[in-house]
Order: structure tokens, then C-alpha cells, then sequence
């Protein structure tokens, strides 16, 4: 990696570890509600429903980065302490996709359910992130603690789908654009480094 | 005789009073999130948007506004429309406009310092009389007149919107076609300088610029198809194609070509940027058909911005030519599965 991997182990405190745990969790649902609550009042400028549909989507992809992003630094720093974080991360990357599709049925579609189901299923781009998605959503059902022990083993086999989400969440943005996107690059190129730094792992996987 | 078209308040290119929100629903609804207290609480929050959490990419530098002017023209259709729909707040930051970048808010952070005068708009080819018309003729050279157009994007969204131009045909009948030209070519200001889309690749969708678009004459001479030199009683701004861009309210809006510099009269179909881009998506023709779709999205229905919060949208049936079915004689015996 790009940064000097520290001679010790890193540790901090457990209570700067809560203070920190508690700022991240207020930090993504606030900023969420902020976001909707403009989106509700009119504060937003141009079309707030595609507003809610790229910060709902590209908020998911940065904090599905993010999560990915924590094992590797965690073991490069020798921060042990980091890693609680990416459940975190996991977690809000699964919400924030949820209310993206839920905004794309809620205020795009305005439940016009029969519409939603053909647009899912016929719309090559819409059925890969909403393919994305429900991996996401698996995961994040058993990332409770109860469950993640009575799976074992099998638990980090359904996890490793988390690169395929990955990929997928991905070419969706990238299709979704009408034509070259720079910020669907710019995230592309972002993943294919976060998979290049995970790739022993991803060999693994596949042996 | 054109003209009258638009006078007529039971023509479908007229919106009745029905198209604009009902202001009882509208008030009702403005009610009810007052006393949910998120209006009062909004004031509070500034105008502009406030960056997202995870904005990565977005710079929120200020830049001067493009000044504006009042324009005179006829409110011909003023009584049977009494207020468009969308905002001018929304239509003018609400954009694509790929020369300042791919976004929708690009445009307008972009465009800002657009210089418009001076401005040649060249009409040549196939015509008797050259004409060239400078900054100051695009306002005098024909009277301006009011029109409020639908305007159906292909990404499935719309707006209603009140232009103030002239029609295309009166200037083309200017120059006096020849009797070889079949098709209007039109092409939009190269200026990398000035559109940062224009210098990379990446920023301006991978278009290959200056931006063309192109029109049939008969499509072209139809009354319909607008050249506007203004919105909302101004002068257009530069995220919206100052100073005079196309309007053929039924075709999908990238046919709306903007900042145009030069309008050519050829004997070929000339070709046309999105087309040319992606020519299993957009055809020549681009009419609005709800019965062919997108290949990536349905154009059955469409969502029609009506107001700046996610509640003041509404889905409604996309129409046959966008509910413009006066110039369905200009297709007759097309496959229009086929020239889409």
C-alpha cells in the first residue's frame, strides 16, 4: 500500500474508540436525513429525485469502499481496532443502497409497482444493482452476531459475494450514464484498486 | 396561418390550465409540511445546495452570474396559459448541456461566463440568400413571440416551459431555400476555451464536438419548431443555449440543439451527435413515441418536474410527438419502430 506500515501495532483507548463508533453511526444516518430533508422542503436545487437517486447510490458505493478499505488498512497499520468499523461501514453501505432503490420506487416510479417490476427485470443495468443489492442485504442479515456464529465457517463463503457486489454496483453506474461518466470512472478505477489490494484474497476464494 | 395554431386554445400544443398544478393540491400540500414544520425550519438552510456527504468530486467555488435581459414580445398564448409549470429556479439548473459536462448541475456552475456578444449565426447552403445574423439581429430580425412547450427529455423526465423566439421556418423562408435542400443541419458553438467539455473527452461524455443536430425541411418549416432567443421573459441564460437554441417540443430534448452558430440547408441527412454516439439509442429523428422504448429504460410514462421538492413530481403518460399530434403528417407511412 501507499502508506509506511508502522514498526508497532497501533492502539487506542476503548473509549476513543466508542466516541468514534458513535460520531460514525450519527454521522451517516444525520447526514441521510439531511439529505431527505431537503430533498422534502424543495432545498435542493435542480431535480431533487435524481439529487436523492446519485446520493443515495454514490453514497452506498463510497461506504461499500470504505468497509473494503478498513481490513486493508487495519492489517497494514497494524490496527486491530479499526476492523470494527467495517461492519459499520457494511452495514450503511446495505441501508444507503436500500433507500437508493427505495427513492428510485417511492419518487421516480411513485409505486407504480407493475412499472417497477418491469424496469427491474427488463432493464439490463436496473437488474445488475438491484442484483447488487439483495447481495448487500444478505449480508447485512447475517451480520447479526446470532446468526454470523450459528453459520460459521459458511458465513465468510456468503461474505466473499461482497467483491461480486462490488463489480456489480459498478457496471450499474456505469450503464446508468448516458454515455462516458467521469465520476462512474473515477469509482471504477477506485474498485479496481480496492479488488487489485484484495486480490490474494480473491484468488483464494476461487481455489 | 401558422401562427393560429397556437392561438387556439383548444389545440393540443396548447397546455390548458389543466397541465398546470392544481394550486388548491399544491397549496394543500405546501400546508401540510408547513405544519410538519419543514418550511419554517428551511428557510434556515441556504439556497445552495449543501454538499452531500460523500461529494466527493463536486467544488462549490462562486462564480458570477450571466446577466440576463428583459425581452418584449407577443404574450400571444398568455391568457390560455397562465403560469408553466416547472420554475424557472429548476429549468434553468436542471440541464444538459454535455460542453460544460455530463451533470445536471454542471451547466449552470459552467456557463456562467459564456460570451455571447458578439455572436454570428450563419444560414447557408442550399438557400438563395446567405444570412447572417449578428448578436442583435437574433432579436430583431423576426418578432418574438411566447410559446409554452412541453419538453419531454429521453431520460424519461419533463418540464413545461415558456420560450419567447420565433418560429425556425419564418427565418429559413428568409434565405429562400433551394429546391435541392432536403434537410437543416445545425451546429452548436466550438469553444474549447470557454466549455470545459470541449477539452476532454471524459469531461464532455465522450461527445465528439462542435455538437450537430439535424431536422428534415418539411419538419423543419412545420410551425412547431421554435427558434428561442429567451425563457420566462428573459434572454436565455447559457446553461439553457444563449443566446438562440432549437426548440421541436416533439422530439426528446437532445434535438433541442443550443448556442447555435451556424444552420446549414443540405441535400443529405445530415449527422446528428447522439446518433452518431450511440446510434442503437438515438436515431435520426428522435420523436417521442411512447410505444418505443429506450433500449435501456421505458418511455411509456414520464415523470414531469412540477416543483423543487421530491413531492411536487408528477408520473403521467408519455404522449404520442409529446402530445403534438399536428405534425404526425410528416411521418405517415413511416416504421417509426424503425426510424426512432
Amino acid at each position: 500500500m501507499f502508506i509506511p506500515a508502522p514498526q508497532k501495532p497501533i492502539r487506542v483507548k476503548p473509549r476513543f474508540l466508542t466516541l468514534a463508533r458513535i460520531s460514525t453511526h450519527a454521522g451517516i444516518c444525520l447526514w441521510a436525513v439531511f439529505y431527505f430533508y431537503q430533498a422534502f422542503t424543495g432545498a435542493l436545487p435542480g431535480d431533487p429525485v435524481q439529487a436523492l437517486l446519485d446520493f443515495t447510490g454514490i453514497g452506498a458505493l463510497n461506504l461499500l469502499l470504505i468497509s473494503l478499505v478498513v481490513s486493508v488498512l487495519s492489517q497494514h497499520l497494524k490496527f486491530s481496532q479499526l476492523m470494527r468499523f467495517r461492519r459499520t461501514f457494511g452495514v450503511y453501505a446495505a441501508v444507503y443502497g436500500l433507500l437508493h432503490l427505495s427513492t428510485f420506487i417511492a419518487f421516480e416510479l411513485q409505486f407504480e409497482w407493475a412499472l417497477v417490476v418491469k424496469e427491474i427485470v427488463s432493464r439490463p443495468y436496473i437488474l445488475l444493482g438491484f442484483t447488487g443489492l439483495l447481495l448487500l442485504l444478505a449480508l447485512l442479515v447475517t451480520s447479526i452476531n446470532s446468526i454470523k456464529k450459528r453459520m460459521g465457517p459458511s458465513w465468510q463463503k456468503l461474505h466473499n459475494w461482497v467483491y461480486l457486489a462490488l463489480i456489480l454496483v459498478n457496471v450499474h453506474f456505469i450503464w446508468s450514464t448516458k454515455s462516458i461518466d467521469l465520476q462512474a470512472i473515477i469509482y471504477a478505477s477506485l474498485s479496481t484498486i480496492v479488488l487489485l489490494s484484495k486480490r490474494k484474497k480473491i484468488i483464494r476464494i476461487f481455489k | 396561418m401558422p401562427k393560429f395554431i397556437h392561438l387556439r386554445s383548444k389545440s393540443s400544443s396548447a397546455l390548458s390550465e389543466n397541465d398546470v398544478t392544481d394550486e388548491h393540491v399544491y397549496k394543500n400540500r405546501r400546508t401540510l409540511l408547513k405544519q410538519l414544520g419543514f418550511i419554517g425550519a428551511s428557510g434556515l438552510l441556504s439556497n445552495k445546495a449543501l454538499a452531500g456527504p460523500f461529494d466527493w468530486f463536486k467544488s462549490d467555488d462562486p462564480t458570477p452570474t450571466f446577466k440576463q435581459q428583459a425581452l418584449s414580445f407577443t404574450q400571444s398564448n398568455a391568457k390560455n396559459y397562465p403560469i408553466p409549470s416547472t420554475p424557472e429556479s429548476i429549468a434553468t439548473s436542471y440541464n444538459n448541456f454535455y460542453e460544460f459536462g455530463t451533470a445536471k448541475d454542471d451547466p449552470i456552475k459552467h456557463s456562467q461566463s459564456l460570451s455571447v456578444e458578439p455572436w454570428t449565426l450563419q444560414i447557408d447552403g442550399l438557400v438563395e440568400k446567405p444570412i447572417t445574423l449578428s448578436y442583435d439581429d437574433l432579436f430583431k430580425t423576426l418578432d418574438l413571440e411566447e410559446r409554452i412547450y412541453r419538453l419531454r427529455c429521453v431520460e424519461a423526465w419533463s418540464m413545461v416551459i415558456p420560450w419567447i423566439g420565433f418560429e425556425l421556418g419564418k427565418l429559413i423562408a428568409l434565405a429562400q431555400p433551394l429546391s435541392g435542400a432536403k434537410y437543416v443541419a445545425f451546429s452548436t458553438l466550438l469553444s474549447p476555451e470557454q466549455m470545459r467539455g470541449q477539452r476532454n473527452q471524459f469531461v464532455g461524455g465522450g461527445v465528439e464536438y462542435p455538437y450537430v443536430e439535424g431536422l428534415r425541411l418539411d419538419e423543419a418549416m412545420h410551425p412547431l419548431a421554435f427558434l428561442s432567443v429567451g425563457m420566462y421573459g428573459k434572454t436565455l441564460p447559457p446553461q439553457n443555449g444563449a443566446p438562440i437554441r432549437l426548440v421541436t417540443p416533439w422530439k426528446y430534448g437532445f434535438k433541442s440543439i443550443k448556442s447555435i452558430v451556424k444552420i446549414s440547408l443540405t441535400d443529405k441527412m445530415p449527422p446528428t451527435s447522439w446518433n452518431r454516439l450511440i446510434p442503437s439509442e438515438y436515431g435520426f429523428y428522435a420523436n417521442v413515441n411512447p410505444t418505443v422504448d429506450h433500449p435501456r429504460w421505458s418511455q411509456a410514462r414520464e415523470r414531469r418536474i412540477e416543483g423543487s421538492s421530491v413531492f411536487d413530481q408528477e408520473r403521467v403518460n408519455t404522449q404520442m410527438f409529446n402530445g403534438y399530434p399536428e405534425v404526425a403528417d410528416l411521418y405517415k407511412n413511416m416504421d417509426l419502430r424503425k426510424f426512432y
